[in-house]
């Protein structure tokens, strides 16, 4: 376990492995989404109080989840970072964040875009919205508080404290639809009980989910790629490899 | 099922297809940074190793 771990630890290694995972989750992520996106706008049955525009759901609730998923999965990496001193670890946090901003900004816009027609207005302040325009705000931090820094290991232990600080608020998105009153609807999918929704409305949004986890584990590979490529600047390797 | 009825996404049409064409652009915009991202860097390591 442990030689398992520190071998795909080492730079080189996961420099290679990633180079070799990303086309399969380029092009499954590709298939996914145009399959994904023909069952929900096509075969998907329109819902008899949304009509059409319940369709949004296909694209906003696969990237809200994204846009916290994300979040987790980077502060996980920059925690395992700072315990246990893993530069790539840190270098994973870091490819993380413009990533899961993009979503997090997708998960906002297609939001409005269905809060238009549905509520009769494009924002409002209330608790599900705002927390996830902090999650927004704290993304951004991230990336602001990294590009601060010259040195990229004081960058990779501060922007820790931010990430690990901020995930605080991920429960918050997550609750708020039940810890006050919202406009937003309360979660129809991930309940412990049956899910509110008709399972041929289902399929398509677990087909997309899948395809944007396929698409951020392409994303995070070429990224991860990069930072590798940049952190190990001096390494024999890289220059073998280069 | 007819194109002009599913283009009109019955009356939802400006919502509906600016959502998904936002997406799909943002999903754009994200790969060809990440594209450039790595690209950027294999420059930058390659033009360091020919320095040396």
């Amino acid at each position: 376990m442990w030689l398992w771990i520190h071998k795909f630890g080492s730079p080189p290694h996961a420099y290679r492995l990633l180079g070799k995972l990303a086309p399969w989750f380029g092009w499954s992520s590709l298939a996914l989404i145009a399959i994904a996106s023909y069952w929900g706008l096509v075969l998907a049955p329109r819902d008899y109080q949304q009509g059409d525009a319940f369709r949004i759901l296909y694209v906003h609730a696969p990237s809200a989840w994204m846009s916290m998923f994300i979040y987790v999965a980077m502060a996980v990496a920059a925690g395992i970072g700072m315990i246990w001193r893993i530069k790539l670890a840190h270098a994973a946090a870091a490819a993380c964040a413009p990533i899961g901003a993009s979503f997090t900004f997708l998960a906002l816009a297609t939001g409005s875009i269905w809060g238009k027609p549905m509520w009769g207005t494009w924002w409002v302040w209330d608790a599900r919205l705002t927390s996830e325009l902090i999650l927004l705000f704290l993304y951004l931090g991230y990336m602001a508080l990294r590009s601060s820094f010259d040195d990229p290991q004081r960058a990779d232990r501060a922007s820790a404290v931010l990430a690990l600080v901020g995930v605080i608020n991920v429960p918050i998105i997550h609750y708020s639809v039940e810890w006050w009153t919202t406009l937003h609807q309360p979660a129809s999918v991930t309940k412990l009980d049956k899910p509110s929704i008709a399972i041929e409305m289902l399929y398509p949004l677990f087909l997309m989910i899948i395809a944007f986890q396929l698409y951020f584990g392409w994303a995070i590979s070429r990224r991860l790629r990069g930072e590798i490529l940049r952190r190990e600047r001096n390494a024999k390797w890289l220059q073998e490899a280069a | 099922m007819d194109l002009q009825e599913f283009l009109r996404m019955g009356g939802y049409a400006g919502y509906v297809w600016s959502a998904y064409g936002l997406t799909l652009v943002v999903l754009l915009l994200n790969w060809r940074a990440a594209r450039r991202h790595e690209a950027q860097e294999q420059l930058n390591a390659r033009r360091r190793s020919t320095a040396e």
